[in-house]
């Protein structure tokens, strides 16, 4: 049953041959099998899901079911979910119960999901690899001493081991599509703007978006499509309309022009993963795509100006966590100064405090001109790479990753090193576009994902071609012994 | 050597809204702690702010009434600094591009010398929360109520060159926010508030000194005591010798003194950057037209108006106008009363002067226009004397009853009968022989005596022309 | 641009952080290099380039001025570390 997608699912409930409870009972089961090994949840959330599943079936005997009724999910821990614990991975918010839920969360329970529980993510969700988390690192499900990537590495694990069928997650700077990429499963960030940020922790606010985990491109369209549109809380929430995502999967791809970065296979990248994506785009062309080279000679610049962005954002986004109103509170503070100092210092872990640090430097008197506005104008310029690009390109592809996953602690003590390795994924985040990540292979029993990259609000074209990839191909189908 | 000293204003106005600037919490004064604050105003994780459109109204009103440009496209920034009334850390509000830019307004002091005053700049902020300071074992209670209750900040070019300057100039501001609506001025409950940037120089230097920013001036008075107090102070140190430190100075009312405010000091790097949960504030040429046919009458043109309509001395239409209540007052009498010149007296004179007497403002008069027309009547039409009509007011004033009633009740009306008025007058003539014979010597300033002998013996209630008449007659043809 | 000590110290001053002495040569080697990593951006000329804050150009919405939120102060102070007659508490403020 667990292999079943979203959509087989649905069907499933819809057509009794099982309820939402015995469903839901089913993946709990999972989860209590599996989350000893894996790490991928924070918070299990048994008793409520069950209610909800209760609640679910009985819309399925009334008729009213949607295609999410009774469908369970996983939420990354960064979404706030009313009444239950919501920690962003950081100690310093391991006793908050968040008094209000995000509009993510509160859209797909309206639409009868029911959650199973929070996922483990890297802290704040800084981090590349998931072993930032204050509950411990996550392991990847197809290899245990591998890192399922970050920072939503939980939610990754979580649908790639089927301890539920879809997830949530966000993708400040490849989030999404980097751990998608490496534990084998789809991952959608989408336009920025077109899913709400309220109540969404943040870590950089401009560039933070909200996405899915799923088995397929297909199971990603239905989820979008309730999870994307306007909120009036989210001064950055676009009003456009959302299309209708399931109804153009089967369109053609006859004739699609896919454009392929110079930039993006370059020497750091494994010549394994460059084959893989031959292979992928091969494909494309036998269903009539063509492929046209491009150049986004900015692309060396992402991981720069987003370590100067992201910081900066991150720096001012989590001032707010002072040991005041909610949250991690020293022991028997001295003065004021020891209550800010000592709470910030015990609640947060290394790699947040490294990105505070970083970013309250570039945006200190006599800096932020070389660095914020430098960067600010260096991100005009790479969001000028790709509208230029799409003037003659209908998608860009290339790779998620340089390599496939790699060990826990293999990186950890080296910042620089793990930051590099975004380096096909965060240029999508600086100029605010749709990103897609779906199996394309394996290098040495190890998932690899192919990158689709849309235009402005064209999520329904890259779900199309996504899909039409996963019509002639069962990469997504693997699932990891466990 | 002879000093001149520098001043400049930051004036912060609270916007008289309905909710905040950037949630829909109330922003009522007065509330039990922390029951308007969402969680917005909290800075709970993950919760984003919305920009209130009544707050950019109010700011382009601003604009439009000091003459300023309006910036078409103005950002909102983070200051970031740390403080307990300061829930995420930092505040928002709006640096590089303010939503109002360069303006002027004319001020006008007690004497009646006008001056220039260049406006900087104003921009729209948030307010941050309360620290009371009471004993809570040792700790300080925080009260985020205000977090969040929009602000906007007025900054002035450094202009004054004194403090009668710098309370002539606050209280210009303050006339045009209460005119224009935008804010209820009411400095006691913080909706007004006032830093002053001093320095000294010597006369005829070009170049400022260094200046020191007084913080809580919070009402007219102490402002103009403070700065007075920091100039000194400035002059004291550079005459023996000594530098002024660029500093965060406050004013104790209390012990009259200003002392640094260090802990404000040690990390002013507020790291400013453009806010990214909020876009850039467009405001269109056709908004700004909207709210310019929405403007009301302006200090400066209800002046003129008042001058010009009611014929008064440019002085009293300047009194009249000073505020827009006593504005709005004059205007309700006038519908009722004729005489311009009298209501104008009567506004001036009796009613400022009870009204200052009782710390009162005209909102809270206890006699309204209504009541004080109904008396102003009388006058015109005889049935009392201005004198008589002061008891009246008084009455009033006690809450015992409306002009007529009291009128009645206390037997005040004019004697108009002119027999009963001429028989006083003959038993006054009759009495007063040594005087009679002192008037018909050339002492013809007596009359007045005779008027005041034939009042008294009326009880105030002889008409005072009338009697001066019948007087003027009746010794004349003695 | 390269960091000394006294830099770090700064820095943790204004985000209100300890780093501890133990840990200052870390934090001086791994800001080092990420500071190194970001001054790669020097290598291009970007000054007739505006600078670009939002990913979209998009407009601040703006809010009709009503008051929408209820005292939820009981629900919120529960989660709070230091309460007392409806305040937050911290240790005393000295201004």
């Amino acid at each position: 049953m667990h292999k079943k997608s979203l959509t087989e699912l649905s069907e499933g409930l819809k057509q009794g041959q099982y309820s939402s409870v015995e469903l839901t009972q089913y993946f709990i089961d999972r989860i209590n099998t599996y989350q000893p090994t894996l790490n991928a949840l924070i918070t299990v959330t048994e008793e409520s899901a069950l209610q909800e599943a209760k609640q679910a079936d009985e819309l399925i005997k009334s008729g009213d079911a949607g295609d999410l009724t009774g469908i369970p999910i996983i939420h990354k821990d960064i979404f706030c979910t009313k009444g239950i614990k919501t920690t962003c991975a950081s100690k310093m918010l391991d006793n908050f119960i968040a008094p209000y839920s995000s509009t993510v969360t509160q859209n797909l329970e309206s639409a009868g999901m029911v959650m199973l529980g929070k996922a483990n993510m890297d802290e704040f969700a800084m981090g590349s690899s998931n072993e930032t988390s204050y509950y411990g690192a996550v392991k990847n499900p197809w290899q245990l001493d591998k890192v399922p990537g970050g920072s939503s590495g939980g939610s990754a694990a979580a649908v790639a081991a089927k301890l539920a069928p879809v997830s949530t997650g966000t993708d400040t700077g490849g989030s999404i599509r980097q751990p998608a990429a490496l534990c084998g499963v789809t991952g959608l960030k989408p336009t920025y703007g077109r899913i709400s940020r309220f109540g969404m922790i943040a870590f950089a606010s401009s560039l933070d978006q909200a996405g899915t985990f799923t088995s397929s491109a297909e199971d990603a369209a239905k989820l979008l499509q309730v999870m994307a549109g306007f909120d009036e809380r989210d001064s950055t929430s676009i009003d456009k309309p959302v299309p209708d995502y399931s109804a153009t999967l089967n369109d053609s791809v006859a004739g699609l022009k896919i454009g392929l970065p110079k930039q993006y296979f370059d020497p750091g990248l494994d010549p394994l993963m460059a084959e893989k994506i031959e292979q992928a785009l091969d494909a494309y062309k036998k269903m009539g795509a063509s492929i046209i080279d491009i150049d986004l000679p900015h692309t060396d610049q992402s991981i720069p100006v987003y370590y100067v962005v992201a910081p900066a954002e991150c720096s001012s986004n989590l001032s707010r966590f002072d040991g005041v109103r909610y949250g991690y509170r020293c022991q028997q503070p001295k003065d004021l100064d020891d209550l800010y100092k000592r709470s910030r210092s015990e609640g947060f872990g290394e790699e947040v405090k490294r990105r505070i640090m970083i970013g309250a430097y570039t945006l200190s008197a006599g800096y932020y001109d070389a660095y914020y506005i430098k960067a600010q104008k260096l991100r005009r310029l790479i969001s000028e790479d790709f509208k230029q690009a799409f003037s003659k390109v209908d998608v860009i592809m290339g790779p998620v990753t340089p390599t496939t996953a790699f060990n826990i602690g293999e990186k950890l003590d080296d910042p620089v090193s793990m930051y590099l390795s975004d380096i096909y994924t965060i240029a999508v985040n600086l100029a605010g576009l749709p990103g897609l990540s779906i199996p394309a292979g394996f290098i040495d029993d190890m998932p690899m994902g192919l990158q689709l990259i849309g235009n402005y609000f064209e999520e329904g074209k890259l779900l199309n071609i996504a899909h039409q990839y996963q019509q002639v191909t069962d990469f997504h189908r693997q699932t990891p012994n466990l | 050597m002879e000093w001149e000293s520098v001043i400049g204003l930051e004036i912060h106005t609270q916007l008289a809204t309905k909710s905040k600037i950037f949630s829909g919490a109330s922003i009522a004064f007065g509330a039990e702690p922390n029951t308007q604050a969402c969680n917005i105003d909290l800075g709970m994780p993950g919760v984003l702010p919305v920009l209130n459109q009544q707050a950019v109204k109010m700011a382009i009103k601003f604009g439009l009434a000091v003459d300023a440009e309006i910036t078409p496209r103005s950002i909102f920034a983070r200051k970031n600094y740390f403080y307990p009334d300061l829930p995420k850390g930092y505040q928002i509000s709006q640096f590089e591009l303010p939503v109002v830019g360069k303006g002027i307004i004319e001020i006008e002091m007690t004497d009646g010398e006008k001056k220039l005053i260049n406006i900087t700049r104003a921009h729209l902020e948030e307010d941050a929360g309360k620290s009371l300071h009471e004993d809570f074992d040792g700790m300080t209670g925080i009260d985020l109520n205000r977090a969040g209750t929009p602000l906007l900040e007025i900054v002035s070019e450094p202009d004054m060159r004194s403090a009668k300057e710098a309370v002539a100039y606050m209280k210009k501001i303050h006339q045009i926010v209460k005119y224009i609506g935008i804010s209820d001025g009411n400095m006691q409950e913080g909706s007004f508030r006032c830093d002053a940037n001093v320095s000294v120089r010597p006369k005829g230097q070009e170049a400022l000194g260094t200046r020191a920013e007084l913080k809580n001036l919070n009402s007219f008075k102490f402002i103009e005591k403070a700065i007075n107090l920091e100039i000194e102070r400035q002059i004291d140190i550079i005459e023996s010798g000594g530098k002024i430190v660029q500093e965060t100075r406050l004013y104790d009312a209390d012990k009259h003194e200003t002392r640094s405010m260090r802990s404000k000091e040690e990390a002013n790097d507020y790291r400013y950057f453009p806010d990214p949960d909020l876009l850039p504030l467009v405001i269109e040429t056709e908004d700004i037209e909207d709210i310019k046919q929405q403007m009301p009458e302006l200090p400066n043109a209800k002046k003129l108006r008042f001058m010009e309509q009611f014929s008064l001395k440019e002085y009293d239409a300047y009194l009249l106008t000073s505020s827009i209540e006593l504005a709005d007052y004059y205007e309700k009498v006038k519908t009722q009363v004729n005489d311009a010149k009298l209501i104008a007296n009567w506004l001036i004179g009796e009613l400022s002067g009870a009204l200052n007497k009782n710390n009162l403002d005209v909102k809270q008069s206890p006699i309204s226009a209504d009541q004080l027309s109904e008396l102003l009547k009388r006058i015109e039409d005889k049935t009392i004397s201005g004198k008589i009509a002061k008891k009246v007011f008084e009455s009033i004033w006690n809450g015992e009853g409306n002009a007529d009633e009291i009128i009645e009740k206390q037997g005040l009306k004019q004697i108009t009968d002119t027999g009963a008025l001429e028989k006083m007058v003959d038993e006054i003539i009759a009495n007063n022989s040594k005087q009679v014979e002192q008037y018909k010597n050339g002492q013809t300033k007596l009359l007045g005596y005779f008027v005041g002998q034939a009042m008294k013996a009326s009880k105030g209630k002889g008409n005072p022309q009338e009697l001066n008449k019948i007087i003027k007659a009746k010794l004349d043809s003695l | 641009m390269s960091l000394n000590s006294s830099d770090i110290e700064k820095i943790a001053q204004l985000a209100k952080l300890n780093i501890n002495q133990d840990k200052q040569a870390d934090y001086l080697k791994n800001l080092g290099n990420i500071l190194q990593l970001v001054d790669k951006m020097q290598t291009v000329d970007t000054d007739k380039i505006a600078p670009m804050a939002h990913p979209l150009d998009g407009m601040q919405r703006l809010r009709t001025d009503e008051v929408t939120e209820k005292n939820q102060r009981k629900v919120f102070q529960e989660i709070a570390p230091a309460t007392e007659a409806g305040l937050y508490l911290v240790p005393k403020v000295i201004e």
